[in-house]
């Protein structure tokens, strides 16, 4: 399937963690219990973070267990709870809908796969030895971050809070 | 040695999975999940870029750092909005929420 393919522990444990993502991603659409899917979805995110791990960003691979599988996960169970989370997923009668959307869907992943694999884009060669060696990659962000990403830096807190303020204020009840 | 494609295919792979939920499901929860599959599946590509790209650069990292950010700043505006909704009408099903449909 791949040109080149070499059998490492690196590409061993990138199949793996790969098989591991896209089984909890196919458990996520397929589980009955919206509560399931939702601890599915913390699967997908830890092993996103390892895949982070392999491509050397380990500040945001812990960003990301942080971020994503600690708090984003915890507030979406808060959510179900919250909601009605006992009804399940009734299984569709069939109809148009779903057969289109997986059509649409297959047909978007069908082209993306054509264009990284067949379409004859010369990719980079990947480098052997890494472009950030010795140095240390929580500096590196830090570095960039104050000094040439400053006023996106700023605006991104202002989003946040915003956002956070936002939240809020739609879900506070309104007291008349 | 791990090449650039291979993390690409993951990426669409996982894209494909977000899309096909966020078309499908009909849980209003599980509709933000697909999409926050979709951010994700983005950001891979972005870090491998960073990491394999032509010109290798902790830009990519930076740019993901926001891209993260503002995922859990939509999630925490949509888990409201979802409360809010549920509140006034008592469901989770995205077929039930066509207040706005024209």
């Amino acid at each position: 399937m791949f040109s080149g393919f070499e059998l490492t522990g690196q590409s061993i444990a990138f199949f793996l963690i790969s098989l591991f993502v896209i089984a909890c991603g196919v458990l996520l659409l397929n589980l009955k219990k919206v509560i399931y899917s939702a601890l599915a979805i913390g699967g997908v995110f830890i092993g996103v973070a390892a895949i982070y791990i392999m491509l050397e960003a380990e500040f945001l691979a812990f960003t990301q267990i942080l971020v994503y599988a600690g708090a984003i996960t915890i507030m979406l169970l808060f959510a179900i709870m919250l909601t009605r989370h006992d009804e399940i997923e009734m299984q569709t009668s069939i109809t148009a809908h779903p057969v289109w959307s997986a059509l649409g869907v297959i047909g978007l992943g069908g082209l993306i796969l054509y264009v990284i694999k067949f379409s004859g884009i010369r990719w980079p060669e990947p480098l052997r030895e890494s472009p950030f060696q010795g140095q240390d990659n929580v500096k590196m962000i830090g570095e960039s971050l104050f000094s040439q990403y400053v006023i996106p830096f700023e605006l991104v807190s202002v989003v946040l809070i915003v956002a956070v303020v936002g939240a809020i204020t739609l879900a506070n009840k309104e007291e008349n | 040695m791990l090449s650039v494609e291979q993390f690409l295919t993951l990426a669409a792979i996982l894209f494909s999975i977000g899309l096909y939920g966020a078309l499908t499901k009909r849980n209003i929860i599980i509709v933000l999940v697909s999409i926050e599959l979709m951010l994700n599946a983005v950001n891979i590509n972005l870090l491998t870029f960073a990491r394999y790209g032509l010109m290798p650069a902790i830009s990519g990292q930076v740019f993901t750092l926001f891209a993260m950010t503002i995922a859990a700043a939509e999630v925490a505006v949509g888990l409201a909005i979802l409360i809010a909704l549920y509140r006034n009408r008592n469901t989770s099903d995205v077929r039930d929420q066509d207040l706005m449909k024209w």
